[in-house]
């Protein structure tokens, strides 16, 4: 079987994977309900930045976006740690 | 060979996105926090770690592998970090339900009253 074939088949499934990955949790994103749902939904949506820049990398063949893959894996962990730690239990009541 | 190499990294690379997908379906569909967390902590690190993979299969070079290195330990390090502080949260809110077991009743510091 051809390889080019091969190759621009496996490109669209990961475009596609990638595309459908993030909608889905923009929609979660989106829907909450509480703040923590968003909390670990936007974490979710960074790792998949991490993983499109790490997936740009190895389907070009360079490595512009490693440091920018390290900066996010280190600082990424703030956002969710902050909300976590700051988060009203006030948001919890109106809820219910 | 080289043909071989590239096609096993976006192999990989598929993984690591359809792991993503995976997450992203469990945010959706799954009822509160903790049952979330779980669905969400799956690609930070295998998907990740697939990822790094192919591009060290995809530019095989030994510097790649080693600037790749920290991101998969730094990320290894920090994602049970995040889910830790976010699963204390979600149970001092009350936000989990239907335990089995649950050994913090007892612990006064746990009582969610207090938070």
């Amino acid at each position: 079987m051809n390889v080019d074939a091969v190759r621009t088949v496996l490109l669209v499934a990961i475009l596609v994977a990638f595309a459908v990955a993030a909608a889905l949790t923009i929609v979660r994103i989106a829907r909450g309900p509480s703040i923590l749902d968003r909390a670990v939904a936007s974490d979710v949506l960074l790792t998949e930045v991490l993983c499109v820049l790490g997936a740009e990398a190895a389907i070009n063949q360079h490595v512009r976006t490693i440091p920018i893959m390290l900066i996010i894996a280190a600082i990424g962990v703030f956002g969710s740690v902050a909300v976590a730690r700051f988060v009203a239990r006030r948001d919890q009541e109106g809820q219910r | 060979m080289e043909p071989i190499l590239d096609i096993a990294s976006l192999v990989l690379v598929l993984l690591g996105a359809l792991l993503c997908v995976t997450a992203a379906i469990g945010l959706l569909r799954f009822r509160d926090v903790p049952q979330r967390l779980h669905a969400a902590t799956k690609p930070q690190v295998l998907g990740l770690l697939l990822i790094a993979i192919a591009v060290a299969l995809s530019l095989r070079e030994w510097v790649v592998v080693f600037s790749l290195l920290p991101v998969v330990l730094i990320q290894m390090a920090t994602a049970p970090l995040s889910a830790h502080m976010i699963g204390r949260q979600a149970y001092r809110n009350g936000d989990v339900r239907d335990l089995v077991v649950n050994e913090l009743a007892d612990s006064p510091d746990e009582d969610p009253e207090r938070h």
